[in-house]
């Protein structure tokens, strides 16, 4: 049975985490997100759902365990903060050569170096360029909510399933530490091993003398054949874009000027739309939802509609880099952000959105 | 009338065959090389046990990193010194299955001096096999954690200096001082006693998994001829003079 609580968003993520049905959890504590691993040992699900809950002694040796759980066809997620996931990224990047599903969650905190451990969107860059070593990209999605919170758990990983690929939930510290109202769904059944070998006929279950031996690697040492299987994941890539970009729009139909934000910026940026109407100016917001795969379709489409573009973000300028890569020059694309820890305020944006735009 | 060799290979004159469970594909390894016969050997153990069905094997970054190339079993290939790590993933999710590493020294013991510990210390139900020949083999005979003192590789031309490179790293040692090894020993594989020795470790190793004793954790110091630009003959004895004395043979722990 579903459920209505009020509750922070990183316990909203191990609370769907289990109620998704989800085999294992491996983490390491970290600031702003440690309540994700404390809700699930203190829920101890190992005792209801089976799911297994195991603190590493790193990051690195987290994202390696759920390589191997991965590859085992169960469905593995983990979650850390800014340094921790720059850690994973050896890990995330050898999870992408394999082609392996699983979710990791990413509570932002700014940066660089050990910096704070206040809200930032900081790592925008590195979450949807890869990250790590190699041409890969992750499944990128931002909650702007604590519903979003859990309700990206089962996204993420249908998404990571449908093309074998880590999916990754950029969320920050704002709506990782924040509690809203959440309504938690109904507890599914965790997938069995007969069923797993049938779905997933990839994974290391132990070989049958019925097929060949599966093998979980990202080695190939005869470049043609590894030039293919890099075209594979790029045709991949490409799938994504057709048939899985998620967006939200907001007071678009007539607007002017565009305000172009994702996750926490994007809430403070729905007030300042409204401030900015009640200013007489025709604001809208475009929240992208997915990061990677990126709506610059949608995007390019606004371009032929607005007079100029704002990308405000918690970070010296990241988002904006895509966006002026999807209207390729049509209209005027800006950037306003706040850094290190710092949270822009709506009024801020308006300014910032008044200035670049409607003065001088 | 001389005897021809087809009446010699007849089946009922077979008194030694590869076990099924090694594939056609010919081994990669250099000459007098010690993978390949520990290869064989676990191959030989999955099959007399009859677990190849419930085996997992983890490979490492180094000259065994194509080992899934050889042992018909399900294989995940790990990222340098991860194998660990990746054993516990597979292990902590598939508790019904036989999981074991097989790891080099800079692997096992350099970069994955943490996950090395720590599966230990945690006790995960798994093998970990250590082969220990003193040398990075794969990128070119470097100094590996495990090389001797006064001992030459390509980063260490003028032979290991502990005042400048620090001494060997005697992790067999120290894996057996943690509270969840069951089993630590350390063997060879140059001659047949040794081979038979190691066979033996090999599969009391698998039945520990099964009993769920906790972790096994099984060294075989071995050679590399070419990084050690020795023949296989001498490699050997170069091995049991130098090797030897500092890695001694044995079983360390075995409850």
């Amino acid at each position: 049975m579903s459920e209505l609580r009020l509750m922070k968003g990183n316990e909203a993520i191990a609370e769907a985490a289990i109620r998704y049905g989800v085999d294992g959890y491996f983490g390491y504590p970290i600031t702003p997100q440690s309540e994700v691993m404390e809700t699930l040992m203190e829920l101890r699900p190992w005792e209801t759902t089976g799911m297994v809950v195991l603190q590493a002694e790193s990051e690195i040796a987290s994202i390696n365990m759920m390589y191997g759980g991965a590859g085992c066809g169960k469905k593995v997620m983990t979650s850390s903060s800014s340094p921790g996931i720059s850690l994973m990224q050896e890990g995330l990047s050898y999870l992408a050569g394999a082609e392996l599903p699983c979710v990791v969650v990413n509570v932002v905190r700014g940066g660089p170096g050990l910096g704070t451990i206040q809200p930032a969107q900081s790592d925008y860059s590195q979450a949807v360029n890869g990250g790590g070593h190699g041409d890969y990209n992750l499944i990128v999605l931002a909650p702007s909510s604590v519903q979003e919170m859990a309700d990206f758990v089962e996204l993420a990983f249908e998404l990571a399933f449908k093309y074998r690929n880590p999916a990754l939930i950029l969320s920050d510290g704002m709506i990782g530490q924040m509690m809203e109202k959440v309504e938690l769904k109904a507890q599914k059944d965790r997938m069995s091993d007969q069923e797993l070998a049938e779905k997933y006929p990839w994974a290391t279950t132990g070989k049958p003398s019925s097929r060949e031996r599966n093998i979980i690697t990202s080695v190939e040492l005869d470049p043609y054949a590894f030039e293919r299987f890099n075209h594979k994941v790029q045709a991949k890539y490409k799938q994504m874009h057709k048939e899985d970009v998620r967006f939200e729009q907001f007071q678009c139909e007539d607007a002017e000027y565009l305000l172009v934000a994702y996750g926490s910026s994007a809430r403070i940026c729905q007030k300042s739309v409204q401030l900015l109407r009640e200013k007489g100016i025709k604001a809208g917001l475009l929240r992208p939802i997915t990061l990677f795969p990126f709506p610059g379709v949608e995007l390019d489409k606004l371009a032929g509609q607005v007079k100029g573009m704002l990308a405000v973000e918690l970070s010296a300028g990241q988002l904006v880099r895509d966006v002026r890569l999807a209207v390729n020059g049509k209209v005027p694309v800006e950037h306003f952000g706040r850094m290190g820890g710092v949270i822009h305020s709506p009024e801020e944006v308006v300014e910032a959105l008044e200035k670049n735009f409607l003065k001088g | 009338m001389a005897l021809e060799v087809k009446d010699i290979i007849k089946p009922e004159n077979l008194v030694y065959a590869k076990t099924k469970l090694l594939t056609e594909r010919m081994m990669h390894y250099c000459p007098g090389c010690t993978h390949g016969v520990v290869n064989k050997l676990i191959a030989e153990v999955i099959d007399e046990l009859n677990i190849q069905e419930d085996t997992i094997g983890v490979t490492p970054v180094g000259c065994s990193v194509l080992l899934y190339n050889y042992i018909e079993i399900d294989w995940h290939e790990a990222a340098h010194g991860r194998a660990p790590a990746v054993g516990t993933g597979i292990k902590r999710l598939r508790p019904d299955k036989y999981v074991f590493t097989y790891q080099g020294d800079g692997d096992l013991a350099a970069i994955g001096t943490a996950e090395t510990i720590h599966a230990c210390n945690r006790g995960e139900n798994i093998l970990m096999v250590f082969i220990n020949n003193g040398i990075y083999g794969m990128t070119g005979g470097q100094m590996a954690p495990t090389t001797l003192e006064g001992m030459k590789a390509s980063t260490c031309p003028f032979g290991r200096d502990v005042e400048h490179d620090g001494r060997p790293l005697n992790m067999t040692s120290i894996v057996a001082t943690l509270p969840g090894t069951c089993y630590v020993t350390r063997q060879a594989a140059h001659t047949a006693p040794a081979v038979r020795k190691l066979k033996k470790s090999l599969r009391k190793a698998f039945e520990n998994q099964k009993n769920k004793k906790g972790t096994s954790f099984i060294e075989v110091v071995g050679t590399c001829s070419s990084g050690w630009k020795m023949n296989p003959v001498q490699s050997n004895k170069w091995m049991e003079a130098n090797m030897f004395p500092i890695y001694p043979l044995g079983d360390i722990k075995d409850v």
